[in-house]
């Protein structure tokens, strides 16, 4: 049995860990503690814990505040709230004057399941790494969200974290290290290389064992340093094994996929497919009935690994 | 010797109204009455309130000015110059490409900016950050933060009233520049913002009237909401949009437009230089 745990309730613990560590951590939350796991931290260190009520625009930028003035705020909610409600006040008032607000979402990607569209978030990387000064991560475990989000903590900037409603597969050790701007290269590939991010990493390890059965050797990189974007990785991956496909638990428009895609068309110009939410608003439903009616499975990932080989000419793009 | 301070305040007054229409000029563009309504508020400020110390633009004890209407920025340019944050000669070099005065304030590059603003809305909720930071680094120091009255629109505004009452930040001084304009009209017809004064005491807080262009009334404002303890105070300063200059005030006209060459020699002429 694969072991399972949350990326928000490590995110609880980790903020847990850090309070006790940092008398200059605060954390805000907009009503939604319970569900974000901020709530242990208010629980532990009540002072230092704002509850900004329904108002997620107030709760950003008063975190710009905070920061303005030493202190070091985390700020949750769901991912289409703080990305979306307020984006405008990331761009002013967090990411222009380079305020050191680490604003850790939750709910991301269209496993957040029943609740539907309204509250599926599958445009927030791009919304946040379109801003300049933001660096954007989505972790793939729920070791990888600790080690994050204590490398958050202790860099100054502003920082977008992803983690996701449903708990995820163990992949990494407790005492994983965080490398912002390096990719972690789970497997080197020999016909074709998967670059993904968060929950689609899982998808695309079923993949590989999928096209294993096959007879290919297909790489896989977990990017979950999205901004800064580890530009070498994907170049390595694109000269080596000449053929890319994406995945990723968000919109093919301005995500992960966008991020590779422009690099390679400027760099290496290589075949490649991007497996993500093809240009659509999500709906009501189980998460993994929801994958697969999104086409966010390892079989759509290995379908589309298969088309990006026949689309290599030539044989290899050494 | 009271009234020599008003009469020494009112003289910056008219130097800082000087420099705001001669640099608004020599840009070509920029905010004239909105810059103009708020002299004697940020004059009083940072020449009879607030704690504060040129040379140290980081000191953490200092009182924290928010200019919410960032596109007022011309005031507070003439008087951050006048205090000595930076020299003077900044003045002639608003707006352009390179300059220490950028069109909006900017913490990142100008000493004594402490918030970035321009985007109407954001300065009262980051105002509340501050103040809740320094409170829990013991620090004794207050945060004064001006809002237009057409910015009150803002529905975050709103939110960011709620927060500073119910955290009881009774070391914030809120004070709207209640000019009656904005750009496309009287604030009455755009979107009527009045009774703002009740609807301020309606979130909690406390709320004073004074006649924005008369010291005597601003000070004992923000000495009276220096006393007032368990919330916050906002301060509806009555004000005329492009005070000082006969041909401006109460003119919609000059909220975004700038004084032509013939204009700045009249204005001038009338603030007797
Ligand atoms: C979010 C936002 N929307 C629109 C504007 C454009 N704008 C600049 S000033 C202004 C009117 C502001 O009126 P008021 O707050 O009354 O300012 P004042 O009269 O003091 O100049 C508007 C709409 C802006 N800067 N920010
Ligand atoms: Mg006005």
């Amino acid at each position: 049995m694969v072991e399972m745990l949350g990326t928000r309730e490590m995110y609880g613990d980790t903020l847990v860990e850090l309070g006790s560590e940092n008398e200059d951590i605060v954390v805000l939350d907009s009503d939604l503690s319970s569900s974000t796991r901020t709530s242990k931290f208010g629980e532990r260190f009540p002072e230092r814990f704002f509850n900004m009520g329904v108002s997620e625009q107030d709760m950003i930028d008063t975190a710009a505040g905070l920061a303005a003035s030493g202190k070091i705020p985390f700020a949750s909610t769901f991912a289409i709230f703080a990305t979306g409600r307020a984006w405008e006040m990331i761009r002013q008032s967090v990411c222009y004057p380079k305020n050191n607000v680490k604003i850790v979402a939750t709910h991301g990607g269209i496993t957040v399941g029943p609740d539907g569209a309204s509250h599926q978030c599958m445009e927030d990387i791009a919304l946040m790494r379109v801003l300049p000064n933001m660096t954007v991560i989505v972790p793939a475990d729920a070791h990888e969200a600790r080690a994050a989000i204590r490398f958050a903590a202790k860099n100054r900037g502003p920082f977008y974290i992803r983690l996701a409603r449903d708990k995820f597969p163990v992949l990494y050790s407790p005492d994983l290290d965080f490398e912002l701007g390096r990719a972690r290269v789970q497997r080197v590939g020999r016909e074709a290389t998967i670059i993904a991010a968060g929950l689609m990493v899982h998808e695309a390890l079923k993949a590989i064992d999928l096209l294993e059965g096959q007879g290919l050797r297909v790489g896989l990189i977990n990017m979950s340093s999205i901004k800064p974007l580890d530009r070498q990785a994907v170049l390595d991956a694109a000269r080596t094994t000449g053929a890319i496909v994406t995945a990723e638990e968000h919109s093919i428009l301005g995500g992960l996929g966008s991020a590779v895609a422009e690099v390679l068309a400027e760099e290496c110009p290589t075949p490649m497919r991007r497996i993500g939410v093809r240009d659509l608003f999500g709906t009501s439903g189980e998460p993994q009935a929801l994958l697969a009616h999104y086409g966010l499975t390892a079989q759509e990932i290995a379908r589309a690994v298969g088309e990006v080989i026949g689309l290599k000419t030539g044989g290899e793009n050494r | 010797m009271e009234e020599d301070r008003v009469a020494e305040l009112k003289e910056i007054a008219r130097q800082v109204r000087i420099d705001i229409l001669k640099m608004l000029a020599k840009a070509g563009s920029g905010h004239t009455g909105g810059s103009l309504s708020a002299v004697e508020i940020v004059t009083a400020l940072y020449f009879a309130k607030m704690r504060h110390n040129p040379e140290r633009p980081d000191w953490e004890e200092r009182d924290r000015f928010v200019l919410s209407k960032g596109h007022g920025v011309p005031v507070l340019y003439a008087v951050l110059g006048r205090c000595g944050y930076f020299d003077r000669k900044h003045f002639e070099t608003l707006r352009q490409l390179g300059s220490l005065l950028q069109g909006h304030p900017y913490s990142g590059l100008t000493p004594g900016i402490e918030v970035s603003t321009g985007s109407l809305g954001q300065g009262l909720s980051q105002a509340n950050g501050i103040a809740l930071a320094t409170r829990l680094n013991r620090k004794d120091c207050r945060v004064y933060v001006l809002l237009g009255d057409g910015e009150s629109q803002e529905g975050l505004i709103w939110e960011a009233a709620m927060t500073s009452a119910h955290y009881k930040i009774d070391h914030l001084c809120a004070i709207t520049d209640n000019n009656g304009l904005q750009i496309d009209g009287p604030v009455s017809k755009v979107m009527a913002v009045e009774p703002i004064a009740r609807k301020w005491e309606a979130f909690g807080w406390h709320v004073l009237e004074v006649d924005g262009h008369r010291f005597e009334e601003i000070l004992a404002a923000l000495d009276c909401a220096e006393n007032t303890k368990g919330r916050p105070t906002m301060i509806v300063a009555h004000t005329v949009k492009g005070k000082g200059v006969s041909f401006m005030e109460n003119q919609v006209k000059y909220h975004g437009t700038v004084p032509t060459p013939q204009e700045l020699e009249l204005a001038l002429k009338e603030l007797q230089v």
